[in-house]
């Protein structure tokens, strides 16, 4: 049954090309189409030691629609390893090689003694999205490319994080590089895969793991436990990505009693974060209650990450109250509980609607019947814009699609997370009314 | 040309024109084996990702306002925004309502097929948007299938009292994703464009986001006509009247073919086929042959000497300093020549001209008037290639021919010829080089780029290029068979 896709906020299963290029070193070989990395594999931040248009590419035709196309994918791999300067190839299927029945575990077998790794995932768009493909490729590299257990040292202390999806969480890189040094101040050290100065140094140091921690409602989850069972490690799924003093210090304290650590340490570590934050939050504190044109309430459209994120925020740390919140990314069924169940979970036993919608007329018709006792504070992509000023909101645009602005590496988590969602909360507000 | 509106589905550009995407050689041979038909595509046992078709077709209707496009394709493919719509509404002070819809198709959907689904979509954004005209796009995945769209389509067509149209997007079917340009024009031909009523002193203006349209709209008005830009920001109706206008010009040959001589073929309206507006030259010829045809030519050359006297004394002083400069140029077919006759104009040196694909005829069966032109003016046989984007070929180019810069107009091209050290002109609005005027922030972009190359340094200092240094030891057409 096809579902109504009108302003659609995810993509395709080989959108997670993305992941791949996250990893420095490692390029994605893609079997389809031409022009498949063109639509899913662009967007502000995506060029970098590689880009769309340097990923070797089948560029599946009619030709091979008639008579395969598992010999052009076997002389693409066999050239991309000669001519590109990569350390790990990773093949990516597209829905063109998959509808033909190309064999693709078979030609990558061939390439088992090759110079460089070569693994390969199963990507169909039409199996899947992006969230649920970063997860594949996720598995498929810890499954083909690292070693079994026992073949790599534990180290101590070493924790494996996993948290937004490369590009598709516009904050990815800011979020990561946070979350670890959230992890590190409980004495750890953590080792993440994506971005500046990880890559395979870092993937290859996932099997030394004490511990496995995904930051995330669903999306990785399947991942990471294969890692915990892969080599026979602890995994904590937490699946609220924390943002203000009251998520970081819970998500800290989860941590500590994961791992153990003595929570009197954890206490420790947490107060001097909070003394931190709530001198901030002292000193803004007039502009946050006397501001005029924000109501109370607030709706967010988002993925599941950031509808639950942003919701348990503003209510738990800025005392606002949630109206219907609506999560855009296709969760699968089975996640769906767990993750509406997060959202009775708050402060004063408040607890918010959720609902799991892909159309956005369809969430717009929602909210438009909704009452907010003023001027609302709306959160969402591109696409909630013009709608937002149609209920004359307070429009912020941090979710994916967030095609009019530029985030680089600011992070939204975390206590000093928490201080950054509020400058664009209220900068939307001053700008709007500076009384 | 013979067009066929019996039939929803346009021939590719491969079986239309003799396109190709493989070749390398030089311009006189190039245009001579144009000529005598010998020219032969070659195949690639290498490629990398570049561009499809449903791109340039479904980006074209998405931009006409309050239509709405449904996509019958899974996520990947419809991963577009209307923003650029919106924002390009709100240059001109209007709105824009188009909808872009995906069917989101999943496994079954591969299996069962998803027809009723795309009906009921298809209902469900009538009743929501009340769009103009609805767009039912097939994709890969449907042509694969075996999805009859061209059923849903003919049956709604009946039932809604607006028209419902297919476009045929299977991404597999051309290698030239510029057979997308023709796709879109034939739905627009084959649906909205009316017979004639009367003459009206307007003048068709196919292009892409018309950043110059108050400039255009200007000149034009010196010849006492209007012009109807194509298709961003067009309504409906408006695209019901183009059979009405005095004449179709275009800023690409490469984007306009098809609608241009459509237009011609099926209701007489002229089609300028000169080269095209960019340099001086161009500029010249191509509002000659406006004036030719509309009977406006003294009023064309008072408005060239205008031109002229405002511009030209500052080229003039300007071009000098261009002299003894070296370029490698990437880019579409309908830029690639055009450019190169401009930087020919100005006094840099072409060492390398890359076209992504080549249409050794366009859709009158003549050889495309820019190359025509350069094989008669070019100071020297320019070496070319055909190079489908192929960014492991243009910088082995770059590489071994190290030009001062390298002039291209496809999103994410640059960077990499910055990273080999050579400074990049982006090319990419279609009106960079328009005119005299253009001509001269064209020449001021140019040596500001060349003046101040720290960002490149900077760079090209700190990353590493992507290919192994074997690579830049071949020949770069050795992956072409």
């Amino acid at each position: 049954m096809a579902n109504s896709l009108d302003q659609q906020r995810y993509k395709c299963a080989m959108g997670a090309m993305q992941t791949v290029q996250a990893i420095e070193g490692a390029i994605p070989i893609l079997h389809s189409g031409p022009g498949c990395a063109q639509k899913i594999g662009g967007g502000s931040g995506s060029s970098g030691k590689f880009s769309p248009n340097i990923f070797p590419c089948t560029s599946v035709s009619e030709k091979e629609v008639v008579f395969g196309g598992a010999e052009k994918l076997a002389t693409t791999i066999d050239n991309a390893l000669k001519i590109i300067d990569a350390e790990l190839f990773v093949v990516l299927t597209g829905c063109t090689s998959e509808l033909i029945g190309d064999d693709v575990e078979e030609v990558v077998k061939r390439f088992k003694g090759a110079e460089k790794p070569v693994v390969y995932v199963n990507t169909p768009g039409f199996k899947g999205n992006n969230f649920e493909g970063h997860g594949w490729v996720l598995q498929a590299i810890f499954d083909q490319y690292l070693p079994p257990a026992g073949v790599v040292p534990k180290q101590k202390g070493l924790v494996n994080i996993f948290s937004g999806i490369p590009q598709q969480d516009p904050f990815w890189y800011g979020n990561l590089r946070e979350l670890e040094k959230l992890i590190a101040s409980l004495g750890f050290e953590p080792n993440t895969i994506f971005g500046y100065g990880r890559g395979l140094e870092s993937l290859n140091k996932i099997p030394a793991a004490e511990f496995n921690i995904v930051v995330s409602p669903w999306a990785g989850v399947d991942a990471t436990k294969f890692l915990g069972t892969k080599y026979d490690t602890p995994v904590l799924h937490y699946p609220v990505l924390p943002i203000g003093a009251f998520e970081t210090t819970k998500f800290l304290q989860a941590v500590g009693e994961f791992t153990g650590l003595d929570p009197e340490f954890v206490t420790s570590v947490t107060d001097e974060y909070e003394r931190e934050f709530y001198y901030f939050i002292e000193r803004y504190s007039d502009l946050f209650l006397e501001m005029r044109i924000l109501s109370k309430r607030f709706t967010v459209i988002a993925d599941a990450q950031y509808a639950l994120a942003f919701t348990k925020f503003l209510v738990n740390d800025m005392g606002m109250f949630p109206n219907t919140q609506f999560i855009t990314d296709r969760t699968p069924v089975q996640f769906q509980p767990l993750i509406a169940e997060e959202f009775k979970k708050l402060n004063y036993d408040i607890e918010a609607d959720v609902q799991f919608l892909t159309d956005g007329y369809d969430i717009h018709q929602i909210i438009r019947g909704e009452e907010f006792g003023g001027f609302p504070l709306i959160i969402g992509s591109s696409w909630d814009k013009k709608f937002a000023a149609e209920l004359s909101a307070n429009f912020v645009n941090l979710a994916n699609p967030l095609i009019e602005r530029l985030v680089v590496n600011s992070s939204l988590v975390g206590y000093s997370g928490g201080l950054q969602l509020i400058e664009h909360i209220y900068s939307a507000g001053l700008a709007r009314l500076v009384l | 040309m013979k067009l066929n509106l019996n039939n929803s589905a346009v021939p590719t550009r491969e079986n239309r024109l003799g396109s190709i995407t493989g070749y390398v050689g030089d311009l006189n041979d190039l245009v001579d084996q144009s000529r005598n038909g010998t020219l032969k595509n070659r195949e690639r046992c290498f490629s990398q990702s570049s561009g499809c078709l449903s791109g340039c077709a479904i980006g074209m209707v998405a931009a006409i306002r309050d239509v709405a496009v449904i996509y019958h394709a899974p996520s990947g493919c419809t991963l577009y925004t209307t923003i650029l719509g919106d924002q390009l509404a709100t240059r001109i002070n209007t709105s824009y309502d188009t909808h872009l819809v995906g069917t989101d198709m999943n496994e079954s959907d591969t299996v069962f097929g998803a027809l009723d689904s795309v009906r009921d979509i298809v209902y469900k954004v009538k009743k929501q948007y009340n769009p103009k005209a609805i767009f039912i796009a097939s994709s890969c995945v449907t042509g694969v299938i075996g999805e009859d769209i061209d059923s849903v389509v003919e049956e709604l067509d009946e039932e809604f009292d607006i028209p419902v149209i297919a476009i045929h997007c299977e991404g597999f079917k051309s290698r030239i994703w510029a057979s997308g340009f023709d796709i879109g024009d034939h739905a627009v031909l084959q649906h909205l464009v009316k017979p004639p009523v009367e003459k009206r002193n307007v003048i068709n203006f196919k292009n892409f986001f018309e950043s110059e349209r108050p400039q255009i709209t200007e000149l034009f008005a010196k010849l006492g006509v209007t012009p109807q830009f194509l298709y961003a920001n067009s309504t409906v109706e408006e695209l019901s009247h183009l059979s009405e206008s005095l004449a179709t010009v275009c800023i690409c040959g490469t984007l306009g073919t098809y609608l241009g001589n459509g237009l011609e073929e099926l209701y007489g309206v002229p089609y300028v086929r000169t080269i095209n507006p960019m340099g001086m030259a161009g500029f010249d010829a191509w509002f000659r042959e406006i004036g030719r045809i509309i009977g406006k030519e003294p009023e064309v050359e008072a408005l060239l000497q205008e031109e002229r006297d405002k511009y030209l004394p500052e080229i003039e002083r300007l071009k000098p300093e261009l002299e003894g400069l070296t370029a490698v140029i990437g880019m579409g077919p309908g830029y690639t020549y055009e450019v190169a006759r401009v930087l020919q104009e100005l006094g840099i040196k072409v060492v390398w001209a890359a076209a992504w694909h080549y249409d050794y005829k366009y859709d009158n069966n003549e050889v495309p008037p820019a190359l025509d032109y350069l094989q008669n003016t070019s100071p020297n046989n320019i070496e070319l290639s055909v190079a489908d984007q192929q960014n492991f070929e243009i910088m082995n180019i770059l590489k071994q021919y190290n030009p001062d810069l390298y002039f291209s107009r496809h999103p994410g091209s640059t960077v990499w010829a910055i990273k080999h050290g050579i400074s990049a002109v982006y090319v990419a609005d279609e009106y960079m080089i328009f005119g005299y005027k253009g001509t001269l922030n064209f020449i001021r972009n140019i040596l500001d780029t060349v003046r101040n190359r720290s960002f490149e340094t900077n760079l090209a200092k700190r990353t590493k290029t992507p290919y192994t240094d074997w690579w830049y030891d071949q020949e770069n057409h050795i992956m072409m068979v």
